[in-house]
């Protein structure tokens, strides 16, 4: 079956349009318990993005980044850190070092800043690669707001991966792009995922909180 | 022959609103499991208040008598200008979408002269929040606006709904960005549930009700009808900007005009619907966290306008 060049174009856009739009649902979230879900929803947008390049662009092998995206962003991952927020009896709130209002703000600036250092380098390329890029350097840049903005460790780890979203959101838009990029950037986020959860336990453990100020504290940065 | 629509449209819009404002309240009350009114209370309600002769306080002046006159007949008009079921309406010339927000801010601000008026707290408290309110929304519905005509080159309601009709703009960012702040401010501007609660006014957090708390009688009818034409305008404003499919396009044959009167009435009645599942699933937000939920609006429209220019061609 053949689709035409704009049934492509629009579906594309409105997929990755809705990532965007999730990365600002992450931001705007108070409750940890809404920023798991808010990420859940996003990696699940990103494997429909990634099916659908699979499906219009022939690419079969972009389906296993898509049931990498289900499987482990969307079900696996969101699950076990909700496990781990109950079992450690984190506090539920999502803490934060710049208020709602101002890193929606900060956020949208960020987004026309992508847009911005896009449209120069991609002058000549097709409009469907420009907002690709565009839409998934946006991504990137919310996801490390997330990680700047959030006190929390659980946020800030879904800060990382929300940020490996953008990663993969550009990777899967372009052609050809070699598939060994798409597991390993997979795995990273698997890899990541361990580390983090020794890493709340040692945190948890020392100091009886997940707030990474203690930290600083202790190594005598901050008095 | 448009005047004859014109007319039409607007009996329309000031029958089905008592309607639409009943079968929200019935579905909410199923959601949550009560049996809830008759669908057909809101007219019961509406006939009783009109009967009724209103009280007034001894220090209100003729702004508190006039305000529910005018606010009603400003947001009848602003019914009267959107395209509902035909494109082909005797106000169409004039039906712009930036005017149409200057009548819908008029309205808002007559009623919330009238709430401060009689000189109690309550009505100082509910004119302070609505303005609030407005002065949110206001930036975020004017960045809709933008999209809209630069996608669509015009402000021209009717002709917006014939330009997305033919579906030559196609499925878009911007417009998803668009629809979703529009979406937000509608709730805020008809003070539903997170922002405010339609159902009651004995709370310390109320709006609109705080604001209208001073009438009674026939002025309280008229206000009650108020509300309820503001949701009808809001319903249809969504549905011809983002989903005019099914609107007759001329003063063709009955079977176009009586397919657009059934997509329009489907399309009210899936907007009740969807309001009442997302207000019983949402808590309502403290009252200065309204100006972060229309931020969020204003943000996603801004953001609609600046991808109109990384997409293809304007």
């Amino acid at each position: 079956m053949t689709l035409s060049e704009s049934t492509i174009y629009d579906v594309t856009h409105l997929l990755n349009g809705t990532v965007l739009l999730l990365s600002f649902a992450l931001l705007y979230q108070r409750r940890l318990f809404g920023v798991l879900s808010a990420f859940a929803m996003q990696s699940l947008a990103l494997a429909l993005a990634a099916a659908w390049q699979a499906f219009a662009n022939d690419a079969p092998h972009l389906y296993i980044t898509a049931s990498i995206a289900l499987f482990f962003k969307t079900i696996i991952i969101p699950v076990s850190l909700h496990r781990i927020v109950i079992n450690l009896g984190i506090h539920r709130e999502v803490e934060t070092a710049l208020g709602i209002g101002a890193t929606l703000i900060v956020g949208a600036s960020l987004a026309a800043l992508a847009i911005v250092l896009v449209l120069p380098v991609t002058a000549a390329s097709v409009a469907l690669t420009r907002e690709n890029l565009a839409l998934s350097l946006s991504v990137v840049l919310l996801g490390l707001l997330m990680m700047i903005t959030r006190r929390n460790a659980v946020t800030q780890v879904v800060g990382f991966m929300s940020l490996e979203n953008g990663l993969l959101l550009a990777a899967v838009g372009v052609r050809g792009m070699p598939f060994v990029v798409e597991i390993s950037a997979a795995f990273a986020v698997m890899v990541a995922f361990i580390i983090f959860g020794v890493f709340f336990f040692q945190i948890r453990e020392r100091f009886d909180t997940l707030d990474v100020s203690y930290v600083e504290r202790f190594r005598g940065e901050r008095h | 022959m448009s005047w004859l629509f014109q007319l039409l449209q607007a009996a329309l819009v000031l029958a089905v609103a008592p309607l639409l404002t009943g079968f929200v309240r019935v579905l909410k009350a199923r959601l949550l499991g009560r049996q809830g009114p008759p669908l057909l209370q809101p007219y019961r309600d509406l006939l009783r208040l009109l009967r009724k002769d209103p009280v007034i306080a001894d220090n209100a002046s003729w702004l508190f008598r006039g305000a529910p006159y005018l606010g009603f007949a400003l947001i009848w008009l602003g019914a009267c200008l959107i395209p509902t079921f035909s494109s082909r309406i005797g106000l169409g010339a004039t039906a712009d979408f930036i005017a149409l927000m200057g009548i819908l801010a008029g309205a808002r601000f007559v009623q919330a002269l009238a709430g401060l008026d009689v000189g109690t707290a309550f009505g100082g408290i509910g004119s302070s929040r609505d303005m609030m309110i407005g002065a949110l929304a206001e930036p975020a519905v004017l960045m809709v606006i933008f999209t809209v005509s630069l996608l669509t080159h015009t402000t021209s309601l009717p002709l917006i709904s014939e330009f997305m009709q033919t579906g030559s703009v196609g499925l878009r960012v911007s417009l998803a960005l668009a629809l979703i702040a529009l979406v937000m401010v509608a709730i805020a501007e008809n003070a539903r549930i997170p922002v405010d609660n339609p159902a009651t006014h004995l709370e310390l957090t109320m709006v609109h009700e705080a604001m209208v708390l001073e009438y009674s009688g026939r002025h309280l009818a008229l206000i009650e009808a108020t509300a309820m034409l503001k949701l009808v305008l809001y319903l249809s404003l969504i549905a011809a900007i983002f989903v005019p499919f099914g609107m007759a396009t001329g003063t063709g044959p009955a079977g176009a005009i009586a397919l657009g009167l059934a997509t329009w009435v489907g399309k009210l009645a899936a907007g009740g619907a969807l309001l009442a599942v997302f207000e019983t699933s949402i808590a309502k937000m403290r009252v200065f966290r309204v100006s972060e939920f229309l931020g969020g609006a204003l943000l996603l429209g801004l953001l609609a306008t600046i991808y109109l220019y990384v997409t293809r061609a304007l």
